[in-house]
């Protein structure tokens, strides 16, 4: 078990120094930011001198170098922008982020369990059928399109919700969210249900999965048999067994809707860090977006090297397997 | 049964294939973008890219309007004056040469990788594999923008950033059922004919491999081209000079908050119909190819 763990926190450290590597040397081959930040009508004195405290006059190796201690000691350099600590700039917009991942996965398991559950029970059903074709659209579907449709129909057409920012944010229980006020919710919902969408369907077809299987057990018919309601029999022996699974799945896309964050992000002009990246993508602003990609990186190695463990310890058929390669 | 009518594989597989009428719809929609696509320069009023033929006085025209030069804009026009219907078939056809690009790099790539890897075995595989895993424990869209924060825009490097966002998926795929395949005896009876390595792999393991080569290879082209134009919309895609639909539909974004639908809307609606159409075949494609949904 210890070697296991070893092992696995050794290759996950040569995965973060890789991505390192990679994302460091890429990102500084590209793109000269002297050019897009010093007025063409500097001097050349002046031009020195910001190229010196930017520290581009090193070899890139020495960058790299002072990089890795940076990172070790949390320090990822200054945004070239706004001249800010990039590692602050990031961590400023986490909660704006964290926010909309967190109660999109609220909507995935509010909406998609219950029409699961519903197209599950009832297979043969017109609205289980509509459900399902609903949820491969809900798969297939560009997210950006589909934050285009929503913030057509529901902002631009019928006028009912805002469509851009984050709007009024209040401290409540010491956490400061938008979902503690009126204003701040309504700028919510629209950027949250396109993030949800494809966990929606996810959870939609694990749901019915999980009951069509579960329906069938003898656990069931014996509690059937014995007399119970069937709202019972559903929502004590059925909910409890299927539930496992689309805790664990819902738990390994927490990562994901980190990840896609940057595209609803964008289109909604939420304040967070996806939206953060592509700005600085689009300015060059070359410590900010290594910072963020080290970070996300280091955030799914951690997830990753997590479920690995737990999945070890509940089976140790994956341990063994590890062993035997 | 007709008994005098010979059934050949492919016969059988098209009839299979029309059981299904929506994938048949999707076949015939895809088609006609493809078509619609390929004649661009011939079936369009307006080459939206030769400035010589738009006039921005035509800018932000809505649906049906007639244009300064007499035809009419029946999808309206866009900002700069160029007419959509125009545009969006341009647009389609940047849109498929990258996916399809992509779609086949990666699977050549992919196919190359997962057979090596599971006709060498031992070590090799370990490795491969681990770095197949390793990836796919990332998103797409994920890797992909790692890729273009490094090689920057334009068609060449999406296509890269594309391919090294898809090949594990193929790897995967190849190399789990050419193990089932090597493991059959065609393969031993090969072997034991002392075939070469490189005979056996392409002539044999292969040609087995073929048919979820091609269900994920449709899956995978969609979610390429549905991928290319996110980043074209987040505006790390592709450049103004190579509008796919994605570029088209963030041009029109800025316009949608004051009314102006159409700009963003119909190459939105050009691209929903592409993706959701291969998306259709490659599931029917799925139920035909796959020997254990079999009746």
């Amino acid at each position: 078990m210890t070697a296991f763990i070893i092992r696995r926190l050794m290759q996950a450290i040569l995965v973060v120094f890789l991505m390192s590597l990679i994302v460091f040397f890429g990102v500084n081959v590209i793109g000269d930011p002297v050019d897009m930040l010093i007025s063409p009508e500097a001097d050349q004195a002046e031009i020195e001198r910001t190229i010196r405290a930017l520290g581009l006059d090193r070899p890139i190796t020495e960058q790299y170098w002072y990089f890795l201690k940076g990172v070790a000691t949390g320090d990822f350099g200054k945004s070239f922008i706004f001249g800010e600590p990039a590692l602050q700039l990031i961590l400023q917009h986490m909660p704006a982020t964290v926010e909309l991942a967190l109660v999109s996965l609220l909507m995935a398991i509010l909406l998609g369990i219950p029409l699961g559950l519903y197209a599950g029970l009832y297979p043969d059903a017109r609205i289980s059928k509509g459900i399902m074709a609903g949820s491969i659209l809900g798969f297939s579907l560009p997210s950006f399109w589909v934050g285009l449709m929503l913030i057509m129909l529901f902002a631009v057409i019928l006028g009912w919700l805002p469509s851009t920012g984050r709007g009024d944010t209040a401290v409540f229980l010491g956490i400061e969210s938008s979902l503690w006020t009126r204003d701040g919710l309504s700028h919510l919902f629209l950027p949250a249900f396109n993030l949800a969408l494809t966990n929606i369907s996810l959870v939609i077809r694990l749901t019915r999965a999980g009951v069509r299987e579960t329906m069938h057990q003898d656990y069931i018919k014996f509690a059937r048999a014995k007399g119970l309601p069937e709202r019972r029999v559903i929502s004590v022996h059925l909910m409890k067994n299927i539930l496992i699974p689309i805790v664990t799945v819902l738990g390994l896309e927490f990562g994901g809707l980190l990840a896609f964050s940057v595209v609803t992000e964008s289109i909604f002009a939420w304040p967070g860090m996806g939206k953060l990246l592509i700005d600085s993508l689009l300015q060059l602003d070359r410590p900010v977006v290594v910072a963020y990609l080290m970070i996300i990186v280091l955030f799914f190695v951690i997830i990753n090297l997590l479920v690995d463990i737990l999945y070890s310890v509940l089976d140790p058929r994956v341990r063994l397997r590890d062993q035997n390669t | 049964m007709n008994a005098a009518k010979v059934e050949t594989p492919l016969g059988r597989f098209w009839s299979e294939f029309c059981e299904s009428r929506i994938a048949i719809v999707a076949l015939i929609v895809l088609a006609l973008i493809v078509i619609l696509a390929l004649l661009a320069p011939w079936i369009t009023p307006q080459n939206p890219y030769d400035l010589a033929q738009v006039d921005v006085l035509d800018g932000k025209l809505p649906p049906g309007s007639e244009a300064y030069v007499g035809y009419t804009m029946w999808l309206g026009s866009d900002g700069a004056g160029r007419d959509l219907y125009s545009a969006i078939l341009y647009g389609i056809r940047i849109s498929l040469t990258v996916g399809l690009a992509a779609g086949f790099i990666a699977l050549a790539i992919g196919t190359a990788i997962g057979l090596v890897a599971a006709y060498a075995g031992g070590r090799v595989d370990t490795l491969i594999m681990r770095a197949v895993d390793i990836q796919l424990s990332f998103p797409a869209v994920l890797i992909a923008l790692v890729l273009v924060a490094i090689l920057g825009r334009g068609i060449d490097k999406i296509i890269i950033a594309l391919v090294f966002a898809q090949w594990a998926y193929y790897a995967r795929t190849v190399r789990a059922t050419a193990l089932v395949e090597s493991a059959k005896e065609y393969i031993e009876a090969a072997r034991c004919l002392a075939l070469s390595h490189t005979r056996i792999i392409f002539r044999h393991v292969l040609p087995n491999c073929l048919a979820p080569l091609i269900v994920i290879g449709t899956v995978q082209t969609a979610s390429a081209i549905a991928l290319e134009s996110t980043l074209s919309f987040l505006g790390v895609g592709l450049r103004q000079t190579e509008p796919s639909l994605g570029v088209l539909i963030s041009n029109g974004f800025e316009y949608m908050l004051s009314g102006r639908y159409w700009i963003s809307f119909f190459p939105g609606l050009a691209l929903l119909l592409t993706i959701v159409s291969i998306n259709l075949v490659g599931d029917q494609l799925r139920d035909v190819l796959n020997p254990r949904l079999k009746r």
